[in-house]
């Protein structure tokens, strides 16, 4: 699936986005996929009350499945307007 | 309904001028522009980065949900990305109706959906280094007022 970055999470990971090969049954547990890869992603992801997720462009939540899902991004809370 | 999402600037009195013209029946139009605020000098510029797809999806459904809540004539929201000086106008709601209640209401209530559910970040670039503008507890919180 695609995983996207925004913001400041993108900065601190080093990408927008990138391709990974996944098995995890949810959100979470991609999460601690990707913690688990190299330091930028642990402590990118150490604070999950500052991180959003949307599911194929729907903001969702931490626990939701990934069954069937595209595009994973992860972003701060937004600062429209 | 017209809703942008652009990088260009735009000029907010053309596009009011022209929405008011085109929203025959209504006796009300209620407009808000936001500018790149700099509180003290400091700021050389605001970056805003945005979820292409998604923005403009998150955008149309907040739109379609003031249209659900509010007898509205039509409804125009137009949103800047990329780099802006400060000043500069960043984005503007306008709202039509047959009275001004339902106008104000649903100005506010897009205001308040654009900022915590449109996926926009901002991003203050000042003399001394740039900083991610956090979001505000007072923001979310201001959707439960809807």
């Amino acid at each position: 699936m695609q995983v996207l970055y925004f913001a400041w999470l993108r900065e601190r990971i080093g990408l927008p986005r990138e391709q990974v090969l996944t098995t995890a049954p949810t959100v979470m547990a991609l999460i601690e996929e990707l913690k688990a890869r190299e330091d930028r992603y642990a402590l990118a992801f150490s604070d999950l009350k500052s991180l959003r997720v949307a599911l194929d462009q729907k903001l969702s939540s931490f626990d939701a499945p990934l069954a069937g899902v595209r595009e994973v991004a992860f972003f701060p809370p937004m600062t429209g307007g | 309904m017209r809703l942008s999402v652009q990088e260009a600037a735009f000029d907010a009195g053309a596009e009011l001028n022209a929405f008011s013209a085109s929203v025959a029946g209504a006796g009300a139009v209620v407009s808000f522009t936001g500018l790149v605020r700099d509180s003290d000098g400091s700021l050389k510029a605001m970056e805003i980065e945005h979820y292409p797809g998604m923005t403009e999806a998150a955008i149309a459904d907040i739109a379609a949900q003031a249209q659900t809540r509010w007898s509205l004539t039509d409804v125009l929201v137009i949103h800047r990305y990329g780099r802006l000086e400060p000043g500069a106008q960043i984005m503007m709601v306008a709202t039509a109706s047959r009275h001004r209640i339902a106008a104000f209401e649903s100005a506010e209530f897009l205001m308040d959906y654009l900022k915590s559910r449109a996926p926009f970040w901002k991003k203050e670039i000042g003399h001394d280094g740039a900083t991610w503008v956090a979001a505000k507890d007072e923001d979310e919180a201001a959707l439960g007022r809807w």
